[in-house]
């Protein structure tokens, strides 16, 4: 049985064919309609995520299938003790696919272990998030038509970000790919991460300061710089406004750079930006259902459903 | 210091210093009916100071653990007198029940009755990745 649970299931040519499927669905939307049609999505959701749950529920609706399931685990039989193990068991009896959505790291891949029907794993903690990061690669690929040779930055908070490690650790499977990693001291990516780049010898450069890298950039990866996060109120007030992208810092930025972002945003693109054509963090929303719908086909499709 | 020298059984030699008692704990010596030694700080050409085990019976050791704990270790199993064999253990590709993981995120702290299972993430560096979350070990 074939599941999502880490992005690096999934081999670049899969990736690309999921990219392929996910330009056909938005080209020829009526086509797919139907696809699905009879067949079930279990949205598991352990921890509420509106966000990722609604983005799946579309994705399924627009397939012509159906959702079952809970949106928090309050309402779910792990509130009377049930291991994961048993839900999806018990889930595998009525849906032909499910989406996990659990506060505990590594849960999706216990009730993939246990499962009869494909797990996708809907953000586990602080830990993955594949189909946030097929959604930033689909972005990226309609944006610039290519991964092969963009200079990438990344800005915020890079220690805590798991989008972050995850979209670094999908492109870092591309050609030529340069990271730019901007971040203050306290918010630099992990040893985990530097040690994957270095492995493979990719080009990548630490900064904490976005302007002066700003013209060299294709894509910016913007995250949020959470106020917890700093060791003293006044380090985080020295450094909060420099990672806030506006359009004063973006004068000196590329005419076809792009801006990303995982959403929800609180301050750190100022409103104003959302005008610029460079910005492209709600159309990045939106190819989140379309990725989900590629998935999803394809899942069912492997388990023979 | 001198212990009597062993007819049949199995010396754990180049320990690094200060891992004997847990190793000790680890492969669970403290269930053994025969005699068990353990001398520490050994002094060691090879590695300054060393500790090393002795059991005064072959019994089957737990190679995970020794591969995880030390792997540099020599294991000399001793019958009649004689060294007949010399074994090095290996780094395992997977450690399961030998150690817990610390994530408090972890799946595995509400769901007690999966097994811990870490997996070889960098062999050259020995580093242990947990299965579920993928926290060092
Ligand atoms: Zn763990």
């Amino acid at each position: 049985m074939r599941h999502l649970i880490d992005i690096l299931d999934l081999t670049t040519a899969e990736i690309d064919e999921l990219i392929e499927t996910a330009n056909d669905i938005i080209q020829n939307p009526a086509a797919y309609a139907h696809k699905c049609e009879g067949k079930k999505l279990a949205a598991l959701f352990f921890e509420p995520s509106t966000r990722t749950r609604l983005s799946f529920e579309a994705a399924m609706y627009e397939l012509g299938g159906h959702v079952i399931g809970f949106s928090d685990a309050g309402n779910s039989s792990s509130a009377k003790g049930e291991s994961v193990a048993d839900t999806i068991k018990m889930i595998g009896c009525y849906a032909d696919i499910a989406a996990m959505r659990h506060f505990k790291e590594g849960a999706p891949l216990v009730a993939a272990m246990r499962s009869d029907i494909p797990v996708i794993n809907a953000g586990d903690g602080g830990h993955n998030h594949p189909t946030q990061t097929l959604t930033d690669l689909l972005t990226i690929k309609r944006e610039k038509g290519h991964f092969d040779g963009l200079t990438v930055g990344f800005c915020g908070d890079l220690k805590f970000g798991r989008t972050v490690h995850s979209l670094i650790t999908a492109l870092s499977r591309y050609e030529n790919i340069k990271f730019v990693l901007i971040s203050p001291q306290e918010l630099k990516v992990p040893s985990y991460v530097k040690d994957l780049l270095k492995d493979k010898g990719l080009t990548y450069k630490q900064t904490t300061d976005l302007d002066s890298v700003m013209p060299e950039l294709d894509i910016l990866y913007m995250t949020r710089v959470q106020r917890e996060r700093f060791f003293n109120e006044e380090e985080y007030l020295r450094l909060k406004d420099s990672y806030i992208l506006t359009p004063e810092k973006l004068k000196t930025a590329k005419e076809d750079l792009r801006i990303l972002h995982p959403l929800p945003r609180v301050n750190e693109i100022a409103v104003a930006v959302d005008d610029d054509p460079r910005a492209c963090y709600f159309r990045q929303a939106l190819n989140g259902k379309f990725i989900r719908m590629a998935l999803i086909l394809k899942l069912l499709e492997e388990a023979g459903k | 210091m001198t212990i009597d020298s062993i007819k049949n059984g199995i010396v754990i030699d180049h320990i690094p210093a200060g891992k004997a008692m847990l190793l000790y704990q680890y492969l669970k010596l403290d269930g053994l009916e025969c005699s068990v030694a353990l001398l520490k700080n050994v002094p060691s050409k090879k590695m300054g100071r060393k500790d090393i085990i002795k059991l005064d019976e072959v019994i089957d050791l737990n190679w995970d653990v020794l591969g995880y704990l030390a792997p540099d270790c020599t294991v000399n199993i001793i019958r009649e007198g004689e060294e007949v064999e010399k074994k090095r253990p290996e780094l395992p590709e997977r450690l399961v029940g030998v150690i817990a993981c610390k994530n408090p995120r972890c799946i595995t702290t509400i769901e007690q009755e999966l097994p811990h299972i870490f997996k070889l993430a960098n062999r050259q560096k020995g580093t242990y990745r947990c299965l579920y979350c993928e926290s060092k070990a």
